[in-house]
């Protein structure tokens, strides 16, 4: 499971943790949110997410 | 130039490419200013770019007019990473940098009258409130050179907060009450503005506090960004206290706090009235293109490197400037943000140019629009009324 940052406004997009409140399922990959999801925070595009190393 | 390639993709290619340049150009006006007064002795020349920006620029996007033409799909890629726009968009820093070193030297070292000194000033001042628009470019970028420069641009105004706050802030609680960047429907420019400077600061210092928290380090280490751009601006200043005299840091610094004032009078304009709507769980819904004022002023976007297709930019912050694209139907300023700067500042002008705009956004239905609380209730009831009988 991997985490996603936005590099607008730093909210963490947790594949474990998913976006339940949306419909998002626990466990849902990175690649499997739709396209058309947006930082839930700051409404910055799914292209605006980098890959959290650690 | 003979081996410059234009970005085409089909037969397309971009009208403003030598264009943006302008950009950096322009924070050249008040070197042009002192040279005409030293030219003629005429005390005029030292107002050249206030003059420039508050009476020719919007004489000349009334002339010139809008642009609503948007790159096509198939050349987005290849117009992002040029680098060309990129280095156009590096090439403001050592102007501005250059210039502002410059004019702390010409007010230091020439004995003027005041209304001399004041247009010296003033001039300044818009190439700190231009500085802090390129420092909003850069700082929505994310390679560390360009997240740098914003933090160097702000510098010399003390501006610096405005790169902490305005991502990690405004950007998540724009088109809300909670936003001290976004400005209320009956609010005037001069309530907005020490509102939004408090706040902003206050905004910044809590973000950064937060952040260094998770990371378990103290407000006070040296990662700050508010600390760090602090410390570029006492430096700055340091330099033209000691070469220069603390009458010319009282300069740079009434210029700063001037062109701060530009860059929250265009906040001032870029929201008015508009608001989120808050979801069943109490969440606000996301930023959408309605909740940003717009405008196609071809002068304007030019020089403030497209800030003010702004629905784009809340929808796609990371998108470079040159890729910003127009919406059709989102809220549209009658005129450039230059122009409405000038309008702003006259709030019987401002309320009634714009609030109409707002109650018909709406629809009449002032509850969804972000009111000064105030006179909530007393604009809610009083458009309500005349939305009634309008659908009745």
């Amino acid at each position: 499971m991997k985490k996603w940052r936005c590099l607008v406004c730093d909210y963490i997009y947790d594949e474990a943790k998913g976006w339940p409140e949306e419909g998002i399922a626990a466990g849902t990959l990175w690649d499997d949110v739709p396209a058309g999801w947006s930082c839930p925070d700051c409404g910055a595009s799914k292209a605006d997410f980098e890959l959290i190393d650690n | 130039m003979a081996t410059a390639t234009l970005p085409t993709s089909g037969n397309w290619s971009d009208s403003k490419r030598y264009l943006w340049p302008l950009g950096a150009l322009i924070l050249l006006l008040p070197i042009a200013g002192t040279i005409g007064y030293e030219q003629t002795g005429w005390a005029v020349t030292l107002w050249f770019a206030f003059i420039i920006l508050y009476a020719v620029i919007p004489l000349a996007d009334y002339l010139i007019g809008e642009d609503h033409a948007n790159p096509p799909d198939s050349a987005m890629a290849s117009l992002a990473s040029d680098r060309y726009y990129r280095y156009a968009l590096f090439a403001s820093v050592p102007v501005y940098l250059g210039m502002w070193f410059y004019m702390a030297w010409f007010g230091a070292t020439h004995d003027l009258p005041w209304y001399a000194w004041l247009g010296l000033t003033l001039s300044l001042g818009v190439g700190c409130g231009l500085a802090i628009n390129i420092a909003h470019e850069l700082g929505h970028q994310t390679s560390p050179v360009e997240r740098f420069l914003a933090k160097l641009m702000l510098a010399p105004g003390f501006y610096g907060h405005f790169y902490v706050e305005h991502n990690r802030g405004h950007h998540i609680q724009v088109a809300t009450p909670e936003d001290p960047a976004s400005s209320r429907f009956g609010e005037n420019f001069y309530e907005f503005f020490p509102r939004c400077v408090a706040g902003s600061f206050k905004r910044a210092w809590n973000i950064e506090k937060k952040r260094l928290e998770r990371e378990g380090k103290s407000v006070w280490h040296w990662s700050n960004d508010n600390l760090q751009s602090t410390a570029m601006t006492i430096v700055l200043w340091t330099i033209v206290g000691v070469w220069l005299g603390w009458q010319a840091v009282l300069f740079v610094a009434i210029a700063g706090a001037y062109g701060g004032s530009l860059l929250e009078v265009i906040n001032y304009l870029e929201h008015y009235g508009l608001m989120r709507q808050k979801r069943a769980d109490g969440s606000y819904e996301r930023c959408q293109p309605h909740h940003s004022w717009n405008s196609n002023h071809i002068v304007t976007n030019v020089l403030l490197y497209h800030l003010q297709r702004h629905s784009d930019h809340h929808a796609n912050p990371t998108r470079s400037y040159q890729t910003l694209r127009h919406f059709e139907g989102v809220p549209s300023l009658p005129s450039g943000y230059a122009a409405m700067i000038l309008v702003a500042y006259i709030p019987p002008l401002w309320f009634r140019l714009m609030d109409p705009k707002v109650v018909a956004h709406h629809q009449g239905d002032m509850r969804k629009a972000n009111i000064k609380p105030s006179v909530r209730d007393a604009v809610i009831a009083k458009y309500s009324q005349s939305a009634s009988v309008a659908t009745a």
